[in-house]
């Protein structure tokens, strides 16, 4: 492929996968951090706790990434003033975490508690018989097992977060996609190669990605 | 010599599970060192009165009293009564991320702050007795359903109890599993463990029970010895049950 034999093609493919890697691991940190706190929310023994998890994942899960980026843009950054940074990019950057956090928190949220739905009620059972205290049941018995079964889970929500980072292109961070569009104005020639260059990116790094997750869920899987 | 308070007091016990009232003024005095077999038709809240002792049910009216203090409400005392008094669940409940031995050694170390290396050592000596030792470092998946309840039962015994309760140890067991886990219940039995046993093996409840209780719709309807409950019951309900039971 000579689309890459230029320069700065090739650094523009390099600066748009770099934003990509940072818009994941930025908003995996934060979306991991949240969507804990959001499942402790929803199995907490207090009503408005609960009805605060609820309402966000009912509310974050179900609106499209697309229309949550844009709020972040033109509703927190346009009209409320929220500003991260002087720099447009670095505050579109950040914008974007937001946007990808607040709705991936709710996935991970949701694969948590489920992860803590599928511990039998014996288990806990039996560890309060032993006089375990509430805090050692949930350290020792329940959270262990709970994280095992989300591992599978988690992973396919790294997986798509790493593809919705491209969404973020829309309120103008250079992302991988952007820089896409802009390759294939200037080189109306080579649409193929370059989408499956931009693809084949994605899938070299995913699809390990996906198969380490499964072998690491495997390996720890609770067996029954 | 002053008469020995009971070791478990349940004193005009109610329960109520919304609308429906399972547990109906229950009195019943378990002695130290005696074998309780709690029997009746399914339902008629044998394992709500049996789980109520160490608080894994919570009573709504009268009282418990296990070594002559009322069971705490909940928090750390209640723990510390939960520790003293073992128990052996129907689906065993062995905790599926540990080992044999983990299993056997968690509630010492982390209830009891022995010493991981005593708490080793106990209780391999406990798997030893129930003839598991050599599956120590095995998970419980890897276990037959027998193997697994005689750990359940170690798990239970590393805590030193005053009393073990069994609902239904033997229930989920294929048919040939069911007397290695009732060798292991009557050799405790033998050496004076006070037990409360759920059970329908009529032949441990003659052979090893010191008193039989037999509840119906929630209320305790009669207690004797086994001779004379299996010979002789007084109640229709009893007479009933055994009918039934006894011609399988
Ligand atoms: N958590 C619960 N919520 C509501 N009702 C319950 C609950 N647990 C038990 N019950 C009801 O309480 C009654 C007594 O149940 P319990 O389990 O104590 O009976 P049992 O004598 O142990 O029966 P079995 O021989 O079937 O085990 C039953 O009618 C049962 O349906
Ligand atoms: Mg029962």
């Amino acid at each position: 492929m000579d689309i890459l034999s230029d320069s700065a093609d090739m650094s523009a493919y390099v600066d748009g996968f770099m934003w990509v890697l940072r818009l994941t691991i930025t908003s995996a940190i934060a979306s991991f951090i949240l969507g804990v706190i959001l499942a402790g929310f929803r199995v907490s023994p207090i009503p408005v706790l609960r009805g605060i998890g609820f309402l966000w994942v009912s509310a974050f899960r179900n609106t499209p990434l697309t229309l949550i980026i844009f709020f972040c843009y033109f509703a927190l950054y346009s009209t409320f003033g929220l500003k991260f940074s002087g720099n447009i990019t670095i505050n579109n950057f950040w914008l974007g975490v937001v946007g990808l956090s607040v709705y991936t928190a709710s996935f991970v949220c949701e694969a948590i508690r489920s992860g803590i739905n599928s511990v039998p009620v014996g288990q806990v059972e039996a560890a309060r018989a032993l006089g375990l205290t509430f805090m050692q049941v949930l350290r020792l018995v329940i959270l262990p097992q709970a994280i095992r079964s989300t591992i599978g889970p988690m992973g396919s929500v790294l997986i798509a977060l790493a593809k919705n980072t491209t969404i973020v292109g829309t309120i103008g961070v250079i992302e991988a996609s952007s820089v896409m569009k802009g390759l294939i104005n200037d080189h109306g020639d080579q649409v193929i190669p370059i989408f499956v260059l931009f693809a084949g990116t994605f899938a070299v790094v995913l699809i390990p990605t996906g198969y380490l997750f499964g072998w690491l869920s495997n390996r720890y899987e609770v067996k029954r | 010599m002053a008469e020995q308070q009971a070791l478990i007091e349940i004193d005009h016990v109610n329960k109520w599970f919304g609308e429906l009232h399972v547990l109906k003024d229950i009195t019943l005095n378990i002695e130290r060192g005696e074998v309780v077999v709690l029997l009746g038709p399914s339902g008629s809240g044998k394992s709500t009165l049996c789980r109520s002792i160490n608080r894994l049910e919570t009573i709504n009216d009268g009282e418990i009293r296990f070594d002559g203090q009322p069971l705490p409400a909940e928090g750390r005392s209640l723990a510390k009564l939960r520790a003293d008094v073992g128990m052996v669940f129907q689906s065993f409940n062995l905790f599926a991320h540990k080992t044999i031995l983990e299993n056997v050694t968690l509630g010492p170390i982390k209830v009891r702050k022995d010493k991981p290396a005593a708490a080793k050592e106990q209780a391999m000596a406990l798997l030893k007795r129930v003839g598991i030792d050599s599956q120590a470092n095995k998970y419980p998946a890897q276990l037959s359903g027998g193997q697994q309840q005689r750990v359940a039962i170690a798990r239970a015994l590393a805590m030193r109890p005053k009393a073990m309760l069994f609902d239904e140890p033997t229930s989920a067991l294929d048919p040939e599993m069911v007397g290695e886990v009732l060798d292991v219940m009557v050799s405790l039995a033998e050496e004076g463990m006070t037990m409360v046993c759920v059970t329908h093996e009529m032949g441990f409840a003659r052979s090893v029970a010191n008193r039989v209780a037999f509840l119906a719709d929630g209320q305790l309807v009669e207690q004797a010895t086994p001779e004379e409950f299996f010979a002789d019951p007084k109640s229709d309900r009893a007479r009933d049950f055994l009918a039934k039971i006894l011609t399988h």
